[in-house]
Order: structure tokens, then C-alpha cells, then sequence
């Protein structure tokens, strides 16, 4: 009995194994044909690579400053200083401000109209179908788009400036935040909504009680990412004239201002790092706060 | 006449037919138990009578509310006469004790207040008295989350107070609990019933526990109301077949 038992039970798994097996097999080699095929087309070749290498290099070595030990805590006046380098900080201070302002306004109505959204995009708090459709393929045009599309757009109909940037962040900020905050409402649980409309809660309270205090310590923490991709994205957007940083890094890197390239480039490492350190920090205590 | 009427009651979901032709009638102020094993239809039944689920056929109706058909604003005001607690309690977690009970009020006492999450005095004090009531408030400002099934589940009995019910559906009420605390929660059950003349519709898996607090019982099989009468006319011939004990 307990042999036959051990026989058949061993027989399906060799099965499950055999198909197991298969299925891997066939990934393997669709996934080598795939990278060989896409190399093929975007003509990767060794020998251009290791010849482009150096002229990386000389690049590189021609943004640096030239920063000379003796003289390095001089005036701007010196050649050779820190301050001479930087001879441009308050420009930039004021330009990087700009940057991040633009992030977080963009953020900021970004994720708001996203939340209002997320509630007609998740399968379970959509009030019917056909919203469900229509607001599921807004978001994802506006997040299909990318922003510098949105940008170029805005630049040209409403003129040179940081407002172009912040519409296109926005756009993009919303279509992603929605997609993901609608995901949360879908994976939440549905016993307390449950107890709401068992009670004749209309459906506003069913989502201020019963669906966001489980959804929010979620929210906040992709909203806290978002903003610092939007912080990145916000340097590349002032590239084509929306405002910010970024339009006087393009502006230095078009004049072959070298050292000024350097100078802004580590100005923006600067900035992004110490916001991921910020908003890990905020995130983890509002989550912990909870 | 009686007050709550329960005519040729079905309901079929895909495969199976759930509530298969319930006919039955109840007094006001009377705890009845609805008993039978998992899979006889007494949680879809008690969930047509809110209106959680929707009937395939039959109708219910209440006085003169036609419960079976009635949408929007009529429908939330019968499911705020008609309170309910559940199996897993329903609490929101994250929030304290004292938001959860006012909950209760939102059915029957909407303002567009209440979305930010601002109650009225009254409504507050409703609610403490109505904790207090069970022992509860102490921990009116505590997350529900951290309370225990016992805790929780007389917590909800206080949100269903605050919606002012006349009917209490309580959808297997002690099934997750320990032997100290489901007593503790029918005790509080009798009493709002009490006290406050509140029906309550009981499904129950405990026979013993059934006998004890409810005035009638109603068994259930495959769908089909298979007894219907006082405890003391359960013979246990009737309860082995309603728990198919034969079978197994």
C-alpha cells in the first residue's frame, strides 16, 4: 500500500521535473537568442567600444578643475582654488533650489491627483468597469509618455521656463503614482470596507475609513521615491529648456565651459544623495511611527 | 404580523446553490440561532438579509421595507438599522478604538465632516457610553489592532450599537475566539438584547451555545431550512442530521 503510495507520488514528480525542466531549457535559449538578435541590431562591437574608451577618458580629464594644493582655500580671485572653481556658486545655489522646488511641486500635485485617481483605477473600489478601463489608460498614457516628451511639448506652447518642467513631472508623476497606489487599494484587505457598507456607510467613507488608514504608510513611502526621481528628472527636463539646474549644465556643456561642468555635476550628486538619505529617513519613520 | 418576512429566499453562485427556497418569519426582539454545518448557507442568508449579497430569488422584507429591492440611500439606511458583526470582527486596525465605534454613526448621521475625519460631541459621547457599556473605555484611544479577538469583537458590537440597529446580524461571532471570551460576547449579546429590545440573528457552529442564549432555532441544510423551533424541540436525531454526523 504505502509502497504504491511512494511509486505513484514519485512518478508526478518526475513529471512535474520533466516539465519543469522544459520550460527552463526553453527560456534559456530564448533569452541567449534574444540578447544575440538585440546586440546584432543595436551593432554592438567590441572594437569601436574599446576605441571610444579613451576619448571618454579625455573628456572626463578635460571637466576637471585644476585645483593646485597650495592654493586650494584662496579667494576666487586665485586660480588653483576651490572658490575659483565654484566663482558661480550663487547662481547655482539658486538654480538648484529652482530644481527642487520643481520636484515638489510637481510631487505634490502630482501624487494628489494620482490618489484621486488610484480609487477609479483598482479593480475593487472602481465604481463600474468602464471607468475602471478609461482611467487605467489614461495613466498609462501618461506615464507611456516619457517626460521629456511632455517637456519639449510644454517648452514650446508655453514658452522657456520652470513651469513647462513641472506640467511634464507632474503628467509622468501621475500616471505612475496611479498606477501603483491602485495596486495598494488592490492588495488591501476587504474586511473592513466590508463592516463599513454593512453599516450604510456611502462610499467616501468606505474609502476614508474602511480602505486609506491601510493603504497610507504605502502611499507616502512611494510618493517619498517618486520625489526623488523627480529630483533627477528635474536636471534632465531644464536639458530642453524647462527651467532649473539642468538648463545651465546644457547651457555650460554647449559653451565647453569645462570646469563649470564638473563643478555643476558634483553640485547634483551632492543634492541627490543627501535627499536619498532625507526621505530614507522619513520613510522609515512614518512607517515605524504607525 | 411579524416584522421580519423571509419569502422562497435563493441565491445561486456559479456552481452552487448556496440558499436554496428559505421561508421563515421573525418577531422583533428575540435572539434566534441559525445553526448547521459550514457550507449550509447560514452566512450567505444572514449576508441577503444586509444586502451584502443579493438574492437570485424570493424576496425579504422588513415592516414595510421592501429589503430584497431597494437601492441607494434606502438601501444604506436599511443596512444602518440592520447592524452586523462578523467572524474576523472587521475592525480597522490602524485606527483607535473610539474612531472604529464611531464608524457605526457614518450609515445613519452623514456629514461631509465626517470625511476628514471630525465627529460631533454627541456622537462622541455616544460612543464612550457605548464602550463603557461593555468595559471598553478604557481603551478608547488605543489601536485596534493591538487588542485581542475577545476585545475586538466587543468593540464591534459597540460600533453596531452607534448605528442605533434594530436588528443584529452576527455572522458566527464566537468562532474565532477562546471558550472564556465567546462567552463573554454572547453575555453582551443577551444583554442588548435585552436591555434594548434589539433582535438578533445568531449564526452559530456551537450547538451548546445555541441551546443556551437563543429563543429559537433555525437548522439549516444544503441550503433548506431543516428545523425551526424552540431548544428544547432539538432532539439529537435532528442536530446529528444537521451535522451529518451519520456520514462520517
Amino acid at each position: 500500500m504505502s509502497e504504491s503510495l511512494i511509486k505513484n507520488h514519485n512518478e508526478r514528480l518526475k513529471g512535474l521535473i520533466r516539465k519543469r525542466r522544459f520550460w527552463n531549457i526553453f527560456l534559456s535559449i530564448g533569452i541567449l537568442l534574444g540578447l544575440i538578435f538585440s546586440s546584432k541590431i543595436i551593432d554592438i562591437n567590441a572594437s569601436r567600444l574599446l576605441s571610444g574608451l579613451p576619448r571618454l577618458g579625455d573628456y572626463v580629464a578635460q571637466i576637471l578643475p585644476s585645483l593646485e594644493t597650495n592654493s586650494l582655500f584662496l579667494d576666487s580671485k586665485t586660480e588653483g582654488s576651490i572658490s575659483y572653481w565654484y566663482f558661480n556658486l550663487p547662481k547655482y545655489l539658486h538654480l538648484l533650489f529652482e530644481t527642487f522646488n520643481m520636484a515638489l511641486v510637481a510631487t505634490i500635485i502630482g501624487s494628489s491627483i494620482a490618489l484621486f485617481l488610484s480609487f477609479f483605477a483598482a479593480k475593487n473600489t472602481a465604481p463600474n468597469s468602464l471607468i475602471y478601463f478609461i482611467t487605467r489608460r489614461t495613466l498609462e498614457f501618461f506615464r507611456g509618455v516619457p517626460e521629456i516628451i511632455f517637456a519639449i511639448l510644454f517648452v514650446w506652447a508655453l514658452g522657456i521656463g520652470p513651469i513647462a518642467g513641472i506640467i511634464a513631472m507632474m503628467l509622468h508623476t501621475t500616471g505612475s503614482l496611479g498606477k501603483l497606489f491602485s495596486e495598494v487599494h488592490e492588495n488591501s484587505d476587504v474586511r473592513p470596507r466590508e463592516a463599513l457598507k454593512a453599516s450604510g456607510g456611502n462610499w467616501f467613507s468606505e474609502m476614508k475609513f474602511g480602505l486609506l488608514p491601510q493603504v497610507l504608510p504605502n502611499l507616502i513611502s512611494y510618493i517619498l521615491l517618486r520625489f526623488e526621481i523627480n529630483i533627477r528628472a528635474s536636471t534632465i527636463l531644464g536639458f530642453v529648456g524647462a527651467g532649473g539646474i539642468g538648463q545651465e549644465l546644457y547651457l555650460v556643456i554647449n559653451f565647453n565651459y569645462y570646469e563649470e561642468v564638473s563643478a555643476i555635476i558634483f553640485l547634483i550628486i551632492l543634492t541627490v544623495i543627501s535627499i536619498d538619505i532625507l526621505s530614507g529617513y522619513l520613510r522609515k519613520n512614518i512607517i515605524e511611527a504607525e | 404580523m411579524k416584522s421580519l418576512r423571509i419569502k422562497n429566499l435563493k441565491k445561486k453562485f456559479k456552481n452552487t446553490i448556496a440558499v436554496n427556497g428559505i421561508n421563515i418569519e421573525i418577531d422583533e426582539g428575540k435572539i434566534i440561532g441559525i445553526i448547521g454545518r459550514s457550507g449550509a448557507g447560514k452566512s450567505t442568508l444572514l449576508r441577503m438579509i444586509n444586502r451584502l449579497v443579493d438574492p437570485t430569488e424570493g424576496s425579504i422584507e422588513f415592516d414595510d421595507i421592501k429589503v430584497s429591492s431597494i437601492k441607494g440611500r434606502a438601501l444604506r439606511k436599511w443596512r444602518s438599522e440592520c447592524a452586523m458583526i462578523f467572524q474576523q470582527f472587521n475592525l480597522v486596525e490602524r485606527l483607535d478604538v473610539l474612531t472604529n465605534v464611531l464608524i457605526g454613526s457614518l450609515g445613519r448621521n452623514y456629514n461631509l465632516l465626517n470625511l476628514f475625519g471630525i465627529f460631533s460631541k454627541e456622537e462622541k459621547i455616544n460612543a464612550l457610553k457605548n464602550l463603557d457599556r461593555f468595559d471598553l473605555s478604557g481603551i478608547a484611544l488605543q489601536k485596534a489592532g493591538t487588542l485581542s479577538g475577545g476585545q475586538q469583537q466587543r468593540v464591534a458590537i459597540a460600533r453596531a450599537l452607534m448605528q442605533k440597529p434594530r436588528i443584529l446580524l452576527a455572522d458566527e461571532p464566537i468562532s474565532s475566539l477562546d471558550p472564556k471570551n465567546a462567552k463573554r460576547v454572547m453575555d453582551d449579546m443577551l444583554k442588548i438584547n435585552r436591555e434594548d429590545g434589539i433582535t438578533i440573528i445568531c449564526n452559530l457552529h456551537s450547538l451548546e451555545v445555541a441551546k443556551k442564549y437563543c429563543d429559537r432555532l433555525i437548522g439549516l441544510s444544503d441550503g433548506k431550512v431543516v428545523f425551526d423551533g424552540n431548544p428544547e424541540e432539538l432532539t439529537t436525531e435532528i442536530s446529528k442530521e444537521l451535522y451529518d454526523l451519520d456520514n462520517e
